[in-house]
């Protein structure tokens, strides 16, 4: 192969972040000091006594820091200087999908005619906006095969919820009152906590020793007490489930819905759709799978399609075609146009809809992002994201596979998951420590501890937007880092090209300091 | 063929000669060929980004009510407000943009100490000690804090004051529903919530009220605490965190956890999102704090460093017993609003409340002074916003307007439906205008809107 320069190595090293530490804006105030303006308004300057009555008025300001505008950019472009990004680097973060994001997507978010509309304008004033959602909403079912959408959900888990609100609906409006949801050992954590949330208890089945869902165990949990069951394909260890079809016909075989986590959609795009797969349900994270930033920990955008027989449940006010008879109609992708009639673009209520899931219309500029990459892309180009992110990782994990133990030896879908756990059995490094040693490498580390059902797991997800040369400087960071333990270097001091070491995580939950005012009176050295 | 992605034929090749496989199909081979997609994804194909951007534009053109065309008296919880060239460009840096949640804290000091800042600025605010690292918008940070109340009082009955926005209410039914809540909604006359005196049925484990509520008003807060704490119930107060500028801090007069909607520092109108879902909380809630915390600590060499912390909470960890399901939040949002509070300062945030309370004032004159236009809720004194009855609809007068250049105003019905709720009776939904007025409103386009809205009723 060729060896051309590595793109995304050594991307923590100096000067590229920041090593010195930042004060906090609360000690750079200097009271006195101020960046606002705000514009001439010729309104009657009443004074505050005139306006609010005693008893509500405020005493003191609310303290807060007072810097100069200079200031405030010198502060916050530092702390921008001590922070990992997909733009500085590879991020190889497994379950997380931290492809590149275009562009472009700012630039549409950006858009006056799309950045500065209100949430509560009146449907004839924003039809674009409504047109947009509709178009978004097409292209969504298309991707998964299903019949219809909510672009409401906030965030995955928000999508989850939503998901399993509408299960609960489903099943009541039949008269049933179904308790249990169905959970492989392999699952994101959010999967029990939002069946939790809604009002289900967790029933969780292991997976076998291929790595996938154990089907003898399935069968033995199914029964007419069981909502649904959610599943993660490919799972979270990397693997398709194979018997996805058994599964999906045992489920409903005894009334249950099935529910597709779409963390991990990026792998199949174009190649097979939830809803072919027998899925009733499907969120979808478009921060990951169409590469709507992430920013730091959000937003995100979850927004959940459905099959037919449950589209009457949905969230409203959906965002519809309007026809003649004032309900909505279903379009076709591609075929949403600017040129919009007077009117032709509304709100509607699904007859039986479980209510609202947000404030407004859910993450708006992230749909409005989501649906730029997906037409830059088209179907094919989709299809192409699908290929080379499933060819990264499968190179990755042939590439390293005499480095690091791959957990199951198999092909993998986008993400491969290694283990550590010969090498801390030799050598004492974790898989934590690989990890860090690798952010002293220059890349983000790999997931580190998930899926919990392989020991010292090492998630590596390298997306599609990254090139050979990053894929081989990354596989030798890690042969590096491997040879470095078994020739007797302690982990534990890595990284140390950071713009801070590891930190203390026990202090911070002993003694919790969350705000500056919590700051002991001592300052530490 | 335009797209992102860096391989070459030649480099394919070898990838998957590396692989000893024959084609990029053989990929897939453990998916079943009978699900498997014949025709490729129904979707056009893909277009070059001067052509997307192109129809972006487009459709944005096709948005009347944008803020830039139509003066936007518009607010129910998402304001236009000031956000200086300053603010985007530092909030728009792809360090904060493009970066995940920060797991690897040595790598994530940069958006770890904005979101402490934040977090700091959040529960001065709120006069709370603690606040967390955001939430997806009001409403769901409402949601969180009666989960959390009901967590910690063991009782599922939520009283909540109509005064709350109409949205983040009708989110709650929604959830109420899988967590098995009852949710009370307790009605306003005259703008204020009339909670229940002396001997009433039913123990409220949490207790929901508004600040100014959504109609601007200044509820009787004095009441509140007491009223809470004779049902031993946690009190929770969805803020208003523009108003606090002005107001007495919701923890000073007993509030345990404070939620609010930040969009007003530094994030777009944005068609309703991201928004940001503020939440505060007293110390001895801490541990049910739902989503992330950043906390201060050291590094091996003794280096002040921060990390998310109290993690035994999340859902990652504690799985079906976490406080919550929360994983990603807003984080950008967040960071934004602490830049944007940076600028503002101790100074500005005063500033910014005041002159809105100014113009709100302002308009309520000029607008009353109109015949046939009167006060929705009396002499209920407001801040933020005001509702008036208007002699015609409210959406007829709110369509009238968008003819002379501007966005009147929320209709209520289009808040709470043609039915009226607890908050308004129908006639009043129906004829009901929500008025925001921010500092960046001007005396003049105050007085145009008066006049036109006087010529718009008679018509």
């Amino acid at each position: 192969m060729s060896e051309g320069p590595a793109a995304g190595g050594q991307a923590s090293s100096a000067p590229l972040m920041g090593h010195a530490s930042e004060p906090t804006l609360f000690e750079l105030s200097q009271p006195g000091r101020r960046s606002w303006q705000l514009r001439t308004t010729g309104i009657p300057e009443w004074g505050i006594e005139d306006l609010v009555p005693a008893e509500h008025r405020r005493v003191a300001p609310v303290a807060l820091a007072e810097v100069s505008e200079r200031d405030l950019v010198g502060h916050f472009t530092r702390l921008s200087h001590r922070q990992y990004s997909v733009d500085l680097g590879a991020y190889p973060l497994g379950s997380c999908t931290m492809k590149y994001n275009p562009k472009v997507c700012d630039a549409v978010a950006a858009l006056p005619g799309l950045a500065r509309v209100h949430p509560a304008a009146p449907a004839e004033l924003c039809q674009g906006w409504l047109a947009l959602l509709v178009e978004l909403d097409a292209v969504l079912c298309a991707v998964t095969g299903m019949a219809a959408c909510t672009l409401q959900p906030a965030a995955g888990a928000a999508g989850e919820l939503t998901g399993l609100l509408l299960m609960r609906a489903y099943h009541e409006a039949r008269g049933e009152r179904r308790t249990r949801v169905v959970i492989p050992d392999s699952a994101h954590g959010t999967n029990p906590a939002s069946v939790a949330l809604g009002g289900f208890e967790v029933t969780t089945v292991p997976s076998d020793e291929r790595g996938c869902v154990d089907m003898a165990a399935l069968l033995g949990v199914l029964g007419p007490d069981v909502a649904g069951i959610m599943l993660t394909n490919p799972n979270t260890l990397g693997l398709f489930e194979e018997e996805i079809v058994e599964m999906a016909g045992a489920v409903h075989e005894v009334g249950g819905l099935l529910y597709y986590d779409g963390a991990n959609l990026n792998a199949i795009l174009g190649v097979v759709r939830p809803g072919d797969m027998g899925f009733d349900i499907v969120h979808m994270n478009l921060h990951k799978t169409f590469a709507t930033p992430h920013g730091g920990g959000g937003p995100g955008a979850g927004p959940v399609a459905v099959s037919s027989r449950l589209a009457d449940f949905l969230p409203g006010p959906r965002p519809v075609r309007r026809t003649p008879s004032g309900g909505g109609t279903p379009v076709a992708p591609g075929s949403v146009t600017s040129g919009t009639a007077p009117g032709e673009y509304g709100w509607s209520w699904p007859a039986h809809s479980i209510g609202r899931v947000h404030s407004w219309h859910g993450n708006a500029l992230v749909l409005a992002r989501a649906l730029a990459y997906i037409s830059v892309h088209g179907g094919d180009g989709l299809r192409r994201v699908a290929e080379r992110a499933v060819l990264n990782a499968n190179w990755l994990r042939v590439r390293l596979a005499g480095v690091l133990d791959v957990a199951y030896d198999r092909p993998c879908m986008h993400e491969v998951v290694f283990s550590a756990a010969g090498l801390k059995k030799r050598t004492g490094a974790s898989a934590l420590d690989v990890g860090k040693a690798l952010l002293g490498e220059g890349f983000h580390s790999p997931t580190v501890y998930f899926p919990l059902v392989t020991d010292e797991a090492l998630m590596v997800e390298p997306t599609e937007t990254e090139s050979l040369q990053t894929l081989e400087a990354l596989a030798r960071a890690c042969e590096r880092i491997v040879a470095a333990a078994e020739g007797g270097e302690d982990l534990h001091a890595q990284p140390t090209s950071t713009p801070v070491g590891r930190v203390d995580e026990a202090q911070a939950a002993r003694s919790l300091v969350a705000t500056f005012d919590a700051r002991p009176e001592e300052p530490r050295e | 063929m335009a797209d992102y992605l860096p391989h070459t034929d030649e480099e394919l090749a070898s990838m998957l000669d590396f692989l000893g496989l024959a084609s990029l199909d053989d990929l897939f081979s453990a998916v079943p060929a009978a699900v498997r997609l014949a025709g490729g994804l129904d979707l056009p194909e893909g277009r070059p980004e001067p052509d997307v951007l192109a129809h972006m534009e487009a459709l944005g053109e096709a948005n009347a009510a944008r803020a830039d065309r139509l003066v936007c008296f518009a607010g129910a919880g998402a304001y236009d407000h000031e956000v200086p060239e300053v603010v985007r460009a530092l909030a728009g840096r792809s360090e904060f943009v493009t970066s995940y949640t920060p797991y690897q804290a040595e790598v994530a000091q940069g958006v770890l100490q904005a979101v402490f800042e934040y977090q700091t600025m959040v529960a001065r605010l709120a006069g709370l000690p603690v606040a967390n690292a955001s939430l997806y918008d009001g409403a769901s940070a409402l949601a969180e804090a009666v989960h959390l109340g009901v967590a910690a009082t063991g009782r599922p009955e939520v009283w909540v004051s109509a005064g709350v926005h109409p949205h983040w209410r009708a989110v709650l039914a929604t959830l109420a529903a899988g967590a098995g809540y009852q949710v009370v909604e307790v009605p306003l006359a005259d703008g204020r919530t009339r909670w229940p005196q002396g001997s009433v049925t039913g123990s409220p484990g949490v207790v929901v009220a508004a600040y100014p509520n959504y109609l601007g008003c200044l509820e009787d807060v004095g009441a509140l605490g007491p009223l809470a704490a004779a049902h031993g119930a946690v009190l929770v107060v969805a803020a208003d965190p523009v108003a606090a500028g002005i107001l007495r801090s919701p923890g000073e007069w007993g509030a345990d956890v404070v939620v609010g909607e930040g969009q007003a520092f530094g994030t777009p109108l944005g068609f309703g999102g991201p928004y940001l879902g503020l939440f505060a909380c007293a110390a001895a809630h801490v541990r049910r704090l739902p989503g992330r915390l950043v906390g201060e600590t050291v590094d091996t060499s003794g280096r002040t460093a921060y990390v998310t912390t109290l993690r035994a909470r999340e859902q990652d960890i504690r799985r079906e017993k976490a406080t919550s399901n929360v994983c990603t939040n807003q984080t950008l949002m967040a960071v934004t609003a602490a830049v944007q509070l940076g600028w503002l300062g101790t100074t500005g945030l005063a500033e910014v409340a005041l002159r809105c309370a100014r113009g709100t004032r302002y308009a309520r004159q000029e607008l009353l002074a109109i015949d046939g236009i009167t006060p929705l809720t009396g002499d209920t004194p407001v801040v933020r916003e005001l509702a008036v009855r208007t002699p015609v609809p409210a959406r007829v007068v709110v369509d009238r307007l968008a003819e002379h250049g501007y966005l009147a105003g929320v209709a209520l019905d289009q808040l709470v439906g043609e039915d009226g709720d607890p908050s308004v009776s129908a006639a009043d939904a129906a004829h009901g205008l929500l008025v925001a007025v921010t500092e960046r409103r001007t005396r003049q386009e105050i007085d145009g809107l008066v006049a036109a809205l006087d010529k718009a009723v008679r018509r």
